[in-house]
């Protein structure tokens, strides 16, 4: 299986933890990526909505790298896969806007041509693509006892990507299930994570916060997993915020995906990321996890 | 030739003649052979309309005329008695249509003319080749088959069994009833439903002229009209119906307990041998083949053992029974929407999201809870409920139908939650769908009720809570429309008024019945207007639900209407068929036989010399395969022969071969 891999621009800084686990995780899989060369930033949630063309050509730049030959672009982050998929769909339903793009890229002696890429989650490569069978057979560490909260924020599966329901997705609790874990019911699983609404108002942001860890936490969920860079990032760094601010006491861990799947297979704690995390995981899987 | 043929030009009101130049069609159409009167009119179809071309048919010696109006579903029939009456064969006309496929599909006066001028030219080039043909009467058996044993086939059965006709009532469930009895009481006028079902369920059981053949499917349909023949499979009940008494002791002993879905997942359970509800008709117990420890390991009989009368037969076989019948009523019903479709709205994972007909179970006082309303743990009293309208129904996701009793099943449920235990209820609709004789009267009498009416389709269903008098609740979060903002309203119960949808084997039964459906599943009436209860096979009618939603008033007139259709058959004695037949050309066939495989009818067989095929005029429909599939080109079909075809392109094409 070979696919271009985009990373974004979290994927060396903030959440290192991600893009070093799935590698571990694709190695195993003998998937292969081939990363772009010379990417720019997705635009993340800002752009979009302060010049639309300007970001989807900044966009269609990434999909223009896409070497000849592939027809599949994996990116692990949900607004990187978010964008990119909105952009290639409204370059192939419009041809207005497809023509504005490539003219912008024409500066640069790129073109893209709509239709020629499918945009992948990692989720979905992972359980779609390998299969939750194949997984099962690999597992030499059941997750047993622990209990997760699979947590897949407001952009992985809206407005509706296809591979899973767009209100209530289920592609994680499958997985972790497959991986012998324990799956509560989390309510909350597709709300919205705050994105940057920490820094634009932090009240209403913890108070975004506070509401996804209160459910988890009533779930009795030991750690929340997460499938993008930016809800980790809410879920964990503003966690001691929300707990000064509305005296609550959470401490849940905030873990990626794939990082849990790296433990069900046998990998090593340190080479899958953990102990990046701020909130640290290490309690809860050492009292949930045999050694 | 020495045909005189007359053209009537049609204006539809302005249907035809806003889009199309009639003057030019009507001049255009005298230049035609034969044509020896070109006429429009406002409506052809109307008294005066045909009174005039009956005149022109007296006074003018008019032998075969063209008909340009709408399509020949609508009016041929009309105009073949029109020619009937006045001693022309009513295959000497042609019916041309200029409305659905012309004037109705564009709005260029020119080109509409133009095709107009090319469909009249091609029609009178088709009729001067027509042959007169007359029609074959064959006798009706009188007896009715009536699939569904739901409210609409215990009405029809009782209509025609009534009238003195013999009726077989087939139904798959172990007992009659369908989804009415399930039901505490109707709306709007919250009627037992139970004592206007019963009675009439005790009634199809005594009445002499019904067989009831309870837990049987039809498993083949053959014949035509008048003269259907009919297979049976009666699935065997391992009781004998003759001496069982239905005095329960069987279900008293049995030891294996299955959850009963009658009960709907509210503590009820029932015995592998059981008796399918308290009101059941046949009232003698079934048992389940699935869950019989006698069935799985070949031991236990206690239930043999225990009856008093002997009745137990575990060694009892299916039945195949063949019916004889000449109207065959489906009434197979319909099937609720699954919620577990919408995650969102938590049906299965939340324990105190019900569905309607749980609810309805719950409210039932022959229900699992005797009609009390409690949580799914059976003890604790809701103080707030929520009521879900459109749960699958206008939904694009789902069903983009409206199913049409909901708002009034919601609003029944409002009014006896309000009568039986005073908790809030909170009626989230996206419109309000009443109209109907005392339905918008029910729902201003519970706006007084102080229901809490909330209009929006609900975004979700969720146990977490955001602010501490949500805790422990059930929260539903939804866009208020006539606020304009998001509102949580948290609930202790939530009811899910789901869509209904066709039966969940629907196609399966289209496709043995020779039925067409809609493009959500529903059975197709012949006419949407003018033939609800007909479909396009003849003797064979529909009604309630497999038709589309609808409320048990409606089923009952549309049962009532069915019933109607298939008397008016039975008592006429013979019916006609159409004349339109294939036919063999001996000299040109070469016996290969194709035909015979092909015919979908079954119509063709080899003849009494056994050497070539010969086609039974009774069940052709004169579909063509067979014409098209030979390789001689020995069959023919009357009314559409090559010559008569070949003609009418002629026509179309305006060369004139002169014959």
């Amino acid at each position: 299986m070979i696919y271009a891999y985009y990373p974004g621009c979290c994927s060396e800084s903030l959440s290192s933890a991600y893009d070093g686990s799935l590698k571990l995780i694709a190695d195993f899989f003998k998937i292969e990526f081939i990363h772009l060369s010379d990417w720019n930033c997705c635009g993340a949630t800002e752009f979009m909505s302060v010049d639309r063309l300007g970001a989807y050509a900044l966009v269609a730049r990434n999909l223009a790298l896409v070497p000849e030959g592939l027809n599949q672009v994996v990116t692990c982050c949900s607004a990187c896969y978010l964008n990119m998929s909105r952009t290639e769909q409204l370059m192939s339903e419009y041809p207005i806007i497809n023509k504005k793009v490539n003219t912008a890229l024409a500066a640069g002696n790129m073109s893209y041509t709509p239709g020629r890429l499918k945009i992948r989650h990692i989720l979905d490569v992972l359980v779609n693509d390998v299969g939750l069978d194949t997984m099962k057979g690999k597992v030499v560490k059941p997750l047993t006892h622990l209990k997760i909260a699979p947590y897949y924020g407001c952009m992985l599966v809206r407005p509706n990507m296809g591979f899973d329901h767009p209100e209530y997705p289920e592609t994680m609790d499958k997985l972790f299930h497959a991986l012998g874990a324990a799956v509560v019911d989390f309510s909350l699983k597709a709300y919205c994570c705050g994105g940057h609404m920490p820094q634009i108002n932090a009240v209403t942001g913890y108070e975004i916060i506070r509401r996804i860890l209160k459910n988890a936490y009533d779930k009795r969920a030991d750690v929340i997993a997460v499938a993008c860079p930016v809800c980790q990032l809410n879920l964990d760094i503003y966690q001691d915020d929300v707990n000064k601010n509305f005296g609550t006491t959470f401490n849940i861990p905030i873990l990626f995906f794939t990082q849990l799947m790296g433990l069900a297979f046998g990998m090593n704690y340190a080479p899958l990321g953990f102990g990046k995390e701020i909130i640290s995981a290490e309690y809860a899987l050492s009292k949930r996890l045999k050694p | 030739m020495g045909e005189r043929i007359g053209v009537y030009i049609c204006h539809c009101g302005t249907n035809i003649a806003e889009v199309l130049d009639i003057t030019k069609v009507v001049e255009f159409a005298r230049t035609l052979p034969d044509v020896i009167v070109s006429k429009d009119n406002e409506f052809l179809c109307s008294t005066i309309g045909q009174q005039d071309l009956e005149k022109d048919i007296r006074d003018l010696g008019l032998t075969r005329f063209v008909i340009a109006a709408c399509s020949p579903h609508m009016h041929e029939q009309t105009f073949r008695a029109t020619a009937r009456r006045e001693g022309i064969n009513p295959y000497l006309l042609q019916i041309c249509n200029i409305r659905e496929q012309n004037s109705w599909v564009t709005n260029d006066i020119q080109l509409a003319t133009e095709k107009a001028k090319a469909l009249v030219a091609a029609a009178v080039y088709r009729v001067r080749k027509h042959k007169p043909l007359d029609s074959l009467y064959i006798d009706i058996n009188p007896n009715t088959l009536i699939v569904g044993g739901g409210i609409a086939g215990i009405h029809a059965a009782l209509e025609i069994a009534d009238a003195g006709y013999k009726v077989y009532l087939v139904e798959r469930e172990p007992s009659i009833g369908g989804h009415m009895a399930f039901l505490d009481r109707t709306f709007p006028t919250l009627d037992c439903a139970a004592c206007m079902l019963m009675p009439k369920m005790h009634t199809v059981e005594q009445h002499p002229n019904i067989t009831l053949l309870s837990y049987s499917e039809v498993t083949s349909i053959k014949g035509y009209t008048g003269n259907f023949e009919v297979t049976v499979r009666q699935k065997p009940r391992f009781v004998n119906a003759s001496t069982c008494t239905g005095c329960g002791i069987c279900q008293e002993k049995c030891p294996v307990k299955v959850l009963d879905r009658i009960k709907m997942g509210l503590s009820g359970f029932r015995k592998a041998i059981h008796i399918p509800f308290k009101h059941a008709v046949p009232r003698y117990p079934v048992v389940d083949k699935k869950n019989c420890i006698y069935f799985a390991s070949g031991k236990c009989r206690l239930c043999e053992r225990e009856c008093p009368t002997k009745a137990i037969e575990l060694e009892q076989q299916e039945k195949i029974i063949n019916l004889q019948v000449g109207n065959i009523i489906i009434a197979t019903g319909f099937s609720l929407f699954d919620p577990l479709r919408i995650s969102q709205y938590g049906y299965g994972r939340y324990t105190n999201v019900f569905t309607n007909i749980e609810f309805e179970r719950m409210l039932n006082s022959l229900g699992p809870t005797g009609g009390e309303i409690v949580l799914r743990d059976c003890e604790k009293k809701p103080e707030s409920i929520a009521i879900i309208h459109c749960v699958g129904s206008r939904d694009k996701n789902y069903h983009e139908y409206c199913s049409k009793i909901c708002c009034m099943y919601s609003l029944k449920f409002a009014y006896l939650i309000k009568e039986k235990t005073g908790a809030e209820v909170y009626s989230f609709y996206i419109d309000m769908r009443t109209p109907g004789k005392q339905y918008e009267e029910f729902y201003h009498k519970l706006q007084n009720k102080g229901v809490h009416f909330i209009r929006g389709r609900v975004a979700m269903i969720m146990d977490a809570p955001f602010a501490p008098e949500e805790e422990g609740k059930l929260i539903i979060q939804v866009e208020d429309t006539l606020l304009g903002m998001q509102r949580r309203i948290p609930v202790d119960m939530v009811i899910l008024s789901t869509a209904i949808e066709p039966a969940y084997d629907s196609e399966m039964v289209a496709k043995l019945f020779g039925l067409q459906c809609d493009r959500n599943g529903f059975f197709t009436e012949r006419h949407p207007k003018l033939s609800p209860v007909s479909t396009m096979t003849e003797g064979i009618f529909i009604a309630g639900a497999c038709q589309g939603p609808k409320d048990i008033t409606e089923t009952v007139s549309q049962a009532g209407a069915a019933a109607a259709r298939a008397l008016s058959l039975i008592v006429r004695k013979k019916v006609e068929l159409d004349p339109i037949k294939a036919f063999i050309l001996k000299e040109h066939c070469s016996g290969c036989m194709i035909c015979t495989e092909l015919c979908p009818y079954g119509a063709i067989s080899l003849g009494d010399h056994r050497k070539f095929p010969e086609i039974n005029a009774v069940l052709c429909k004169g579909c063509g395969t067979c014409v098209a599939s030979c390789p001689c080109q020995a069959i023919l079909s009357e009314h559409y022969t090559t010559e008569q075809i070949m003609s009418e392109i002629n026509g179309m094409l305006r060369k004139d071969y002169s014959d």
